[in-house]
């Protein structure tokens, strides 16, 4: 079983980008193993109310059910409540939140709201370091990537909050997971989209420091090529336990509803 | 047969205590993933007595013989490129001569001097009457200047390459940072350059981007810092490409401009 926790449905408004279809994601997912995908809405990211993509997102991931809905949920749009019990309803595995897109501060007060929101609804809020390399982005494309100090604050919001952190880097990763505590660290999870493997090693060294338990099979596709991801795991002598984990087990805790608080 | 054209190498002289663990993991990835042969080269110190790239002469020398030396330990795996610095052409043209001597098959040109500067011609006028190509590090669509490097892109490369018929240019690392959709229409009409894959971007749509201007024939596949990479163009182009066209990308292409004998016959 593999599942990606990072995969886009839709156009991306920068460039040209094949495969953004469901039947050409399925195809990719087919082509390098993949079972299933939990899917966001990529053109959302872009729009004033980004929640404006989820219910073509959960009629597409119906009719696709190797598909999962991660729903867009603006924190000071009117009504975003609503986007967290949506969710709860199609068994999102996540609902998504990119507050540097949206020009809002990434650990402001709503911001705040909203994961604390999310973890009393049992709910995993996902969150992209970046979509696209620094160096090569479109002129006008002028949003910031989420700093570390973000994911810090926001783990801290509430002791029920789960995350799960997109296309970070090794020194992203290391910064959060040391700056926080053992119990907020088991509340945090990381995909391996932007990790690097050898030479650097970056992927084995964070999981002997940080481990295994904290990390997710994630591929950005279509931005990026999906054999990344799956490369980057042939490329280790991994225990099979730890590659099952990664692969889907981790998956299952983050994305899995936990009950939800009073 | 699978050629890595772009690989890098550490030595004790660099800012890196781990530079032994970081060169026998590139082997033993490579081995993984079936790379034959490492075209590699090693710019100076990396920084640490002079700037990796602005590496001064006595830090190129020692890096030129830490590679030559590799060369030598893994006669069956490891190929260098001189690294020189176009600002110091006396020297860059005497280590260009030594190292090719001594079996180099390649040039390396980071980004000490802008690639359409003079200074570049004297040290093309040899690669052409060596037969050895020239990599040169290329900035994918410059907008401006980055501190730490005189970076290069396409456009400045391309004149380069005009000025130079006869050599091979390598334009590097296509996936390494910047606006690969700026450089791929400038090296369209000029068949003197070919496009390494190499590089940590791994983006949707680039290697249909660089098949379409440029062809099979004019596609490198190498690594540079990340294997895992440039494992997965690999695999992406295998599906791709038929099993002959990305044997040119595998290998035939590098073979074609790299001089005869440079890497093991089928």
């Amino acid at each position: 079983m593999r599942t990606d926790v990072n995969a886009f449905l839709g156009s991306y408004p920068y460039r040209r980008v094949p495969g953004t279809s469901p039947e050409a994601l399925l195809e990719a997912m087919d082509r390098t193993g993949i079972d299933e995908a939990w899917v966001s809405h990529l053109p959302g990211i872009f729009w004033r109310d980004p929640a404006a993509g989820n219910a073509w997102l959960v009629e597409t991931t119906r009719a696709h059910p190797r598909l999962r809905p991660v729903l867009a949920v603006h924190p000071e749009m009117g009504a975003w409540e609503a986007v967290l019990r949506a969710a709860a309803e199609v068994g999102a595995p996540a609902v998504r939140c990119d507050p540097t897109y949206y020009g809002i501060g990434p650990a402001g007060p709503s911001m705040r709201a909203l994961a604390g929101a999310c973890g009393r609804a049992g709910l995993a809020l996902m969150l992209a370091v970046r979509l696209e390399d620094g160096r090569q982005r479109h002129p006008h494309d002028h949003a910031a990537e989420l700093p570390a100090a973000a994911v810090r604050a926001l783990i801290r919001a509430d002791a029920s909050v789960r995350l799960v952190i997109t296309h970070a880097d090794r020194p992203f990763i290391e910064e959060v997971h040391f700056g926080s505590t053992p119990e907020e660290v088991r509340r945090l999870w990381w995909d391996i989209s932007w990790i690097w493997g050898p030479p650097e090693d970056h992927f084995e060294t964070l999981l002997q420091t940080v481990g295994a338990e904290r990390f997710l099979f994630g591929t950005g596709q279509p931005l990026r090529i999906p054999e990344n991801g799956v490369a980057k795991l042939d490329l280790l002598d991994l225990d099979p336990a730890d590659r099952e984990a990664i692969e889907s087990g981790n998956a299952a805790l983050a994305g899995g509803r936990v009950k939800a608080g009073p | 047969m699978l050629i890595d054209v772009h690989a890098h190498f550490l030595h004790d002289r660099t800012p890196r205590s781990d530079w032994r663990e970081r060169n026998a993991s590139r082997l033993r990835a490579g081995e993984r993933v079936g790379i034959t042969i490492h075209v590699a080269s090693i710019l100076g110190s990396w920084g640490l007595t002079s700037p990796t790239y602005f590496p001064s002469p006595e830090d190129l020398r020692y890096g030129n013989d830490y590679l030559l030396r590799l060369q030598r330990e893994h006669p069956d795996r490891i190929r260098g490129y001189v690294a020189v610095n176009p600002n110091y052409t006396d020297h860059a043209l005497a280590e260009i001569r030594r190292c090719l001597d001594s079996g180099m098959i390649g040039i390396k040109l980071a980004a000490s001097r802008r690639a359409d500067d003079p200074l570049l011609d004297p040290i093309c006028a040899l690669a052409a009457e060596r037969g050895v190509p020239v990599l040169h590090h290329i900035w994918q669509g410059r907008r401006r200047d980055y501190p730490g490097q005189e970076a290069s892109d396409a456009v400045e490369l391309g004149r380069l390459a005009v000025r130079h018929k006869s050599v091979r240019f390598i334009l590097a690392h296509i996936g390494g940072g910047g606006d690969w959709l700026q450089t791929l229409p400038v090296v369209r009409g000029l068949p003197n350059i070919l496009v390494d894959l190499s590089g940590s971007g791994v983006d949707g749509g680039m290697l249909e981007a660089c098949l379409q201007a440029v062809g099979v024939e004019r596609l490198l596949w190498g690594c540079d810092l990340t294997i895992e990479t440039g494992w997965a163009k690999l695999r992406y182009l295998e599906h791709l490409l038929s099993p002959a066209d990305l044997d040119h990308v595998r290998r035939r292409n590098a073979m074609r401009i790299f001089p005869p004998g440079a890497f093991p016959s089928d």
